[in-house]
């Protein structure tokens, strides 16, 4: 079986972002990037696959600019086979033409399953597998939290409201990644060195032949009103007595 | 303009989410159309028919709605979609499972987790876990929508004069089939519509200690909530989980404890009406955003908090 993740470059889970001057969008220059938290679970699920002998080749794909194969060689590293990065340098992409991109990996690389992050932890979209799904008329197992994998079919548990699912999909299958699926290994330096043998392909997304115009327009990005702190109380009988008569909520 | 509202429920009862979304739906525009897609939910529908803005229900039934998969429901949604300019969904598990199916097959943009309606056009949604707000404007002829539930209140239900029919289902995809459910028990109210939400953190220690939340949350009809680092520690269920990464709440009163408050918590919880904290680190980010912190001891804090509560209830 042959396993295709999708790996996002992302502003790093501890940044604290800061928005531009001028309001159109958030100051990425010289800020710590690293693979979106999500994917790199999606990476890990597909090595664990693997290592279970179910999979004979995993494929790690990343669309967007040229460093994004920093992010491909960080998940050569953690185990993937192969890279492939489709670069795209001026236009800013969106989770529809990202979707368009990976259909048309995914009909060149014929993968039977593939695995990404629910979200990424920039936009917050949380919509490139289920379009991806869509658009290859595959069944999805959104924000999993076990994959079982069978020969013709994959049970994957989904974190749902008010507990879990466990949905029976036909293979092919696309699987989006939620925290508990599993822990992402570290990476050694000698898989870093390893790593950086292994098959990189870039092409351009203007080869794919594929639409990706984006189709919202960001007017503005602002910060979001600070909530005031309030004060400190120094027991709880004091607690409860600001929370009754002048919160008035207990 | 003309929009469709997919209404969330389990096929007895309508979900509270369903009514946020109907009031993001109102400030779009008049013409409301609700979908309910389920098994055996006319009931379900006609409660819809009670909700005054509400000008139409449809009401798809069959078996393979019932547990709202994915490839059924948007199947069915693309259908029946040209008739609509805007179409919405809370953004629930199953909102956000289903609605970027359409979009894809519709060609179309998806706008997620809107919190604000500028115009029939352009939204407000949080990006970087909700640490800046995007306003952003689409230019598709159909507007595929998930609404953030806590940032619109609830439509009322009366003066309700629409009409109510069914719909033929597409036949069943086939290509994905329920298998089994877990439901995490409890006479708590769900944590998204809660009025009061008890949430607790690292600082817990483990799981049975949770315990002492749940004594308070009793107390005040509360839902109980965690941190994500709470709920990675195996101290509680992800579905317990706020933040980021979890579950969004804006309850009138959300009591923090042993929790530090970290960005991506802060993300689920800080448009709550009221805070309140309890940490024995005063340097704590959580008391950032408290009304009222209290550095304290949790496990000397929190029973006697119990205590306090029956103090109030008795006087």
């Amino acid at each position: 079986m042959k396993i295709l993740v999708a790996v996002k470059r992302a502003v790093d889970y501890n940044v604290k972002v800061r928005v531009k001057a001028d309001y159109s969008g958030v100051e990425t220059a010289n800020v710590k990037m690293s693979m979106n938290p999500f994917d790199e679970i999606a990476v890990e699920e597909a090595i664990r696959l693997q290592e279970a002998g179910k999979v004979r080749e995993i494929v790690a794909v990343s669309i967007g600019v040229s460093a994004c194969q920093e992010t491909l060689r960080t998940a050569l590293a953690m185990g993937a086979d192969r890279g492939i990065l489709v670069e795209e340098n001026e236009i800013e992409l969106q989770p529809l033409a990202v979707a368009k991109i990976l259909k048309s990996i995914v009909e060149r690389e014929q993968p039977n399953l593939v695995i990404l992050g629910k979200q990424s932890i920039d936009d917050d979209a949380n919509q490139t597998g289920q379009m991806l799904a869509a658009l290859l008329s595959w069944p999805q197992g959104t924000f999993a939290s076990k994959v079982e994998l069978g020969d013709y079919s994959v049970n994957v548990t989904r974190e749902i409201d008010g507990g879990l699912e466990t949905l029976t999909l036909n293979l092919p299958a696309v699987i989006t990644t939620d925290l508990r699926l599993n822990e992402p290994r570290f990476v050694k330096l000698p898989n870093i060195m390893k790593a950086k043998k292994k098959v990189l392909e870039i092409l351009k997304s203007t080869d794919l032949g594929v639409d990706i115009t984006p189709r919202l327009m960001t007017l503005k990005v602002q910060e979001p009103p600070k909530r005031q702190a309030g004060i400190k109380v120094d027991t709880v009988a004091a607690l409860v007595d600001k929370l009754h008569r002048e919160a008035q909520v207990i | 303009m003309s929009i469709l509202v997919i209404a969330e429920h389990d096929n007895i009862a309508l979900k509270v989410e369903t009514l946020n979304t109907i009031t993001a739906a109102e400030q779009i525009g008049h013409d409301i159309t609700v979908l309910v897609a389920g098994q055996g939910c006319y009931a379900v529908g006609e409660s819809v028919l009670k909700i005054g803005s509400v000008s139409r229900v449809l009401v798809a039934d069959a078996p393979h709605y019932a547990r709202q998969l994915a490839e059924n429901v948007s199947a069915l949604i693309l259908n029946i979609a040209s008739d609509y300019t805007h179409i919405l969904a809370p953004a629930t598990a199953n909102g956000k499972n289903i609605l970027p199916r359409v979009a894809a097959m519709l060609d179309v943009a998806q706008i997620s987790d809107i919190m604000r309606v500028e115009s029939a056009d352009t939204f407000v949604r949080p990006i970087y876990a909700g640490n800046v707000l995007a306003t952003v404007k689409s230019k598709d002829p159909i507007k595929i929508i998930t609404v953030r539930c806590t940032a619109f209140s609830a439509a009322t239900i009366e003066g309700g004069l629409g009409s109510i029919e069914s719909i033929i289902p597409v036949a069943d995809l086939g290509i994905s089939n329920f298998f089994s459910q877990q439901l995490t028990k409890s006479d708590r109210p769900e944590l998204t519509a809660a009025r009061v939400v008890v949430s607790g953190g690292r600082g817990m220690g483990k799981g049975e200690n949770f315990k002492l939340l749940e004594d308070v949350a009793d107390k005040l009809g509360a839902a109980i909530g965690a941190s994500r680092a709470a709920v990675d520690a195996g101290f509680a269920p992800n579905d317990y989980q706020v933040g980021q990464t979890g579950k969004v709440v804006a309850p009138e009163l959300y009591i923090a404890v042993g929790i530090s408050g970290a960005i991506q918590h802060l993300a689920g919880m800080k448009d709550s009406k009221v805070i309140g904290a309890i940490n024995n680190d005063e340097e704590a980010p959580i008391f950032q955003v408290a009304d009222y912190g209290l550095v304290a001891d949790l496990f000397v804090a929190m029973p006697e908090l119990a205590k306090e509560l029956d103090n109030l209830a008795s006087r």
